[in-house]
C-alpha cells in the first residue's frame, strides 16, 4: 500500500520540477517551449499509482507529470529538456516527445489515441495482461481521429484506459465555447463506460482510477476516466489570458495543500527537502552533460 | 508466370502462414469479397483472427497499425484507394516516420501501408491519383513500388520484414499483369541487371549497343516505358537504357548515375503530376552529379484527373508522350508531331 507521504512526495516532485524548469528558461539553460501541469499533479499521481510499470502509457504534450508519476527518472527528463545527449531520447525530442520503458509521448493532438488503441490490441493479442493508458485533454475532443479510435476500441474490446483531463482550456480557448454536447456522452455513445470526478484530491482520484482499471483488467474492454481539474500555469509559456482574479480562485483548490493536510508539518518539510535535493541533483548533473552531435550515418 | 495480384496475394498467405505477428487490417477485407482489389482474398478464411476488417476510418487503421507495430506485431494496413492517403498523412508523417529517430532509435515502427494508386480506369478525380510523391522525402518513411520485373510478392515480404514504416504503392493496372521473364516476350532483346538492395532497382539495356538516353521510371509506367522504348528502337533506331526503381524514397540513385555516365541524357516517366514531382528530384540530383546532363520529364498534367476517358488520356502520360520526349532529348524532334 502506497503511503500518504509517498503520494505527497511525488506530487511535490512534479510541482517543484516544473517550477524549476520554468525558472531555467529565464537562465537560458532551456529553450523552445514546454507545457507544465502545475495544478493537475493529483491526476498524474492518482492515476499512475494504480498502473503497473509494465503497462503501456501514452502521454501528450503535457507529459512531465505523467512521466515522473510513472516512475521516470528526473535527471533523464531534465537532461532531455536541456537538450543533452544523456536525455531520455538524447535531446531529439525535448519536452513533448519522450520515451522510456513502456512510456511514450508525442506532441500531436488526437493522433496518439489510435496508437494507444493499437498498443492495447497488441498486448491483448500477445496475452501479456498489460493495458494501454492514453492521456487526452478537453482540447483533444475536437479531433476526429479520437472518435475513430473510440469506435474501434469498443468494437474490438481493447484494454484501453482513456484518461481525459479536463483543465477547461485548450491553450486560451475555454471549453464552453469549443464543446457542444456532453463530455461523458462522447464515450458512452460508443458503449465505453465512464467514471467522472471533479476533484484535486489524489486519494479520490486514485480510488476512482482503481475502479476504472479494475473494470478494464477484468473485462478486457476500454474504460474512460474524466477528471475535471485546473491548470494553474499558462498553456505553454506566457500565453495565459485568464484574469488574476480567476487564477486566484482556481489556485485555492491545490492538490498539494489538500493532500498535505494528511501529513504533519515535519513530514511536509522532509518531503520538501528530499524533493529539492533530487531536483538540484537532476538539473546540476544534466547541466554538466554534453550536447549531442549528429551521428555520422545521419550526416550524409 | 503469376500476375502481380497473385504474387502479392501469395506473399500475404506465405507470411501469415509463417509469422504469427502479421496482422492485416483495412476496409472490406473479409471473404468472399477479399478487399476491393482482391489482394487479401482468402486471408480471412484461413487466418480469421489475424484479418481485421475495419469501418471507414483510415487514420485509425494506420494509427492502430502503428501502435501494434510498436508493441511487437507486424501489421499490414490496406488503404482501399491511394487517394485516401491524405487521411493517414498525420499518422505516417508525425507518428510512424518520427518515432524511431525522435526516440533516439529506441523504438521501431514496422508497419506496411499498402495502397493502390493510379488512373486509366475512369474512376475520376478522387480515385485515380498517384499521390506517392507527397510522401517521398519524408525522413523515416520508405516508399516502395512493385513492378512486373521484380517479384512483387518478395518486395512485399521485404517490406513486412523491414523495421521501418513502408508505404507500398501498387498501381491498379498492374494487378492483372503477368510478371515478366528476362529473355522472354517484351524483354527478348534486353539484358537485365538487378541491383543487390532489399528493394532491388534494375537496369535494362540492349547488349552491344550504345544507349543514347536513360529512361527512369517505376511501377506501372514501366509498362508504357517498355512500349515506348521498343517503338524508339524499331521506328527511330534510338537505343534506350531503362532504369527501373522499386524503392522510391529514400533515394539510392547509384544505378541511375552509372547509366547517365554512359548517356548524359535523362528522361523521367511517372504518373504523378509534373510539378515538384519524383522526376524533378531525380533530375536535380542527377544534374548535381553528371556534367552536361540533358533532361526531360514526362508526368501527368497539373490538373485533376478527369472521369471521361478522352480527358483522362490527355492528362496522364502516354506511350506517345514518352516517345516524343525521348526523341526531343536525342535531338530528333523534327521526326515527331510537336505536341507540347
Amino acid at each position: 500500500m502506497i503511503t500518504h507521504y509517498a503520494l505527497y512526495k511525488i506530487m511535490l516532485l512534479i510541482r517543484r520540477f516544473e517550477e524549476r524548469l520554468l525558472a531555467e528558461f529565464g537562465t537560458g539553460k532551456l529553450t523552445g517551449t514546454t507545457h507544465v501541469c502545475i495544478g493537475q499533479e493529483a491526476d498524474a499521481v492518482g492515476v499512475l499509482s494504480v498502473i503497473d510499470l509494465e503497462d503501456v502509457v501514452f502521454s501528450n504534450h503535457r507529459c512531465h507529470g505523467h512521466f515522473l508519476a510513472y516512475g521516470g527518472e528526473p535527471y533523464r527528463l531534465a537532461a532531455e529538456l536541456m537538450g543533452k545527449s544523456t536525455g531520455l531520447v538524447g535531446g531529439r525530442g525535448g519536452s513533448q516527445h519522450i520515451q522510456w520503458h513502456n512510456f511514450y509521448s508525442n506532441g500531436i493532438q488526437g493522433g496518439i489515441t489510435p496508437i494507444a488503441a493499437g498498443m492495447a490490441l497488441a498486448e491483448k493479442a500477445l496475452r501479456t495482461g498489460k493495458i494501454a493508458l492514453v492521456f487526452i485533454g478537453d482540447g483533444t475532443l475536437g479531433e476526429g481521429v479520437l472518435y475513430e479510435s473510440l469506435n474501434l476500441a469498443s468494437l474490438w474490446e481493447l484494454p484501453l484506459f482513456i484518461v481525459l483531463e479536463n483543465n477547461h482550456f485548450a491553450q486560451t480557448t475555454p471549453v464552453e465555447i469549443s464543446l457542444a454536447g456532453s463530455m461523458a456522452g462522447r464515450f458512452s455513445a460508443f458503449d465505453i463506460p465512464v467514471w467522472e470526478l471533479e476533484s484535486s484530491d489524489v486519494l479520490e482520484i486514485r480510488s476512482i482510477a482503481a475502479k476504472t482499471v479494475d473494470f478494464i483488467r477484468s473485462s478486457g474492454r476500454p474504460g474512460c476516466l474524466i477528471l475535471h481539474t485546473n491548470r494553474f500555469a499558462a498553456h505553454s509559456k506566457g500565453d495565459d489570458t485568464r484574469s488574476p482574479e480567476e487564477l486566484e480562485r482556481i489556485r485555492v483548490v491545490d492538490p498539494l495543500s489538500i493532500h498535505g493536510k494528511r501529513l504533519t508539518a515535519e513530514e511536509r518539510d522532509n518531503a520538501e527537502q528530499e524533493v529539492i535535493a533530487i531536483i538540484d541533483d537532476a538539473f546540476n548533473r544534466a547541466d554538466s552533460d554534453p550536447y549531442p552531435i549528429l551521428p555520422t550515418e545521419d550526416a550524409i | 508466370m503469376p500476375t502481380v495480384l497473385e504474387s502479392l496475394n501469395n506473399a500475404l498467405h506465405r507470411v501469415m502462414e509463417n509469422d504469427d505477428r502479421v496482422y492485416v487490417l483495412g476496409e472490406d477485407l473479409l471473404d468472399p469479397y477479399g478487399g476491393a482489389f482482391k489482394v487479401t482474398r482468402g486471408l480471412s478464411t484461413k487466418y480469421p483472427a489475424h484479418v481485421l476488417t475495419t469501418p471507414i476510418s483510415e487514420a485509425a487503421i494506420v494509427g492502430l497499425a502503428n501502435g501494434m507495430a510498436m508493441r511487437g506485431l507486424r501489421p499490414v494496413a490496406e488503404i482501399m484507394f491511394g487517394d485516401f492517403v491524405t487521411l493517414i498523412a498525420d499518422q505516417l508523417v508525425n507518428h510512424a516516420a518520427k518515432f524511431n529517430w525522435m526516440y533516439n532509435r529506441n523504438i521501431k515502427v514496422p508497419i506496411v501501408v499498402r495502397t493502390p494508386m493510379g488512373g486509366r480506369r475512369g474512376y475520376g478525380p478522387t480515385h485515380s491519383q498517384s499521390l506517392e510523391k507527397m510522401f517521398m522525402g519524408v525522413p523515416g518513411l520508405k516508399v516502395v513500388a512493385p513492378n512486373t520485373l521484380g517479384d512483387p510478392g518478395q518486395l512485399l515480404e521485404s517490406a513486412i520484414a523491414d523495421d521501418d514504416p513502408v508505404l507500398f504503392v501498387e498501381h491498379k493496372l498492374l494487378y492483372p499483369r503477368s510478371l515478366l521473364e528476362p529473355g522472354q516476350g517484351d524483354l527478348i532483346d534486353f539484358k537485365v541487371h538487378e541491383s543487390g538492395e532489399t528493394y532491388p532497382n534494375f537496369i535494362l539495356n540492349i547488349p552491344n549497343q550504345v544507349p543514347q538516353l536513360t529512361l527512369a521510371t517505376y511501377g506501372y509506367n514501366f509498362e508504357l516505358a517498355r512500349a515506348a522504348v521498343l517503338n524508339l528502337l524499331m521506328e527511330y533506331e534510338v537505343f534506350t537504357e531503362i532504369v527501373l526503381f522499386s524503392q522510391l524514397s529514400p533515394f539510392d540513385l547509384k544505378i541511375l548515375f552509372e547509366s547517365l555516365q554512359r548517356t548524359h541524357r535523362l528522361l523521367t516517366v511517372e504518373e504523378g503530376t509534373l510539378s515538384l514531382g519524383w522526376g524533378a528530384e531525380l533530375a536535380a540530383r542527377a544534374a548535381e552529379r553528371v556534367n552536361g546532363l540533358m533532361i526531360r520529364r514526362v508526368a501527368a498534367l497539373d490538373l485533376p484527373i478527369a472521369n471521361t476517358k478522352s480527358l483522362e488520356q490527355s492528362i496522364l502520360p502516354s506511350v506517345q508522350d514518352i516517345t516524343s520526349a525521348a526523341l526531343r532529348l536525342t535531338e530528333r524532334k523534327g521526326e515527331v508531331h510537336d505536341y507540347i
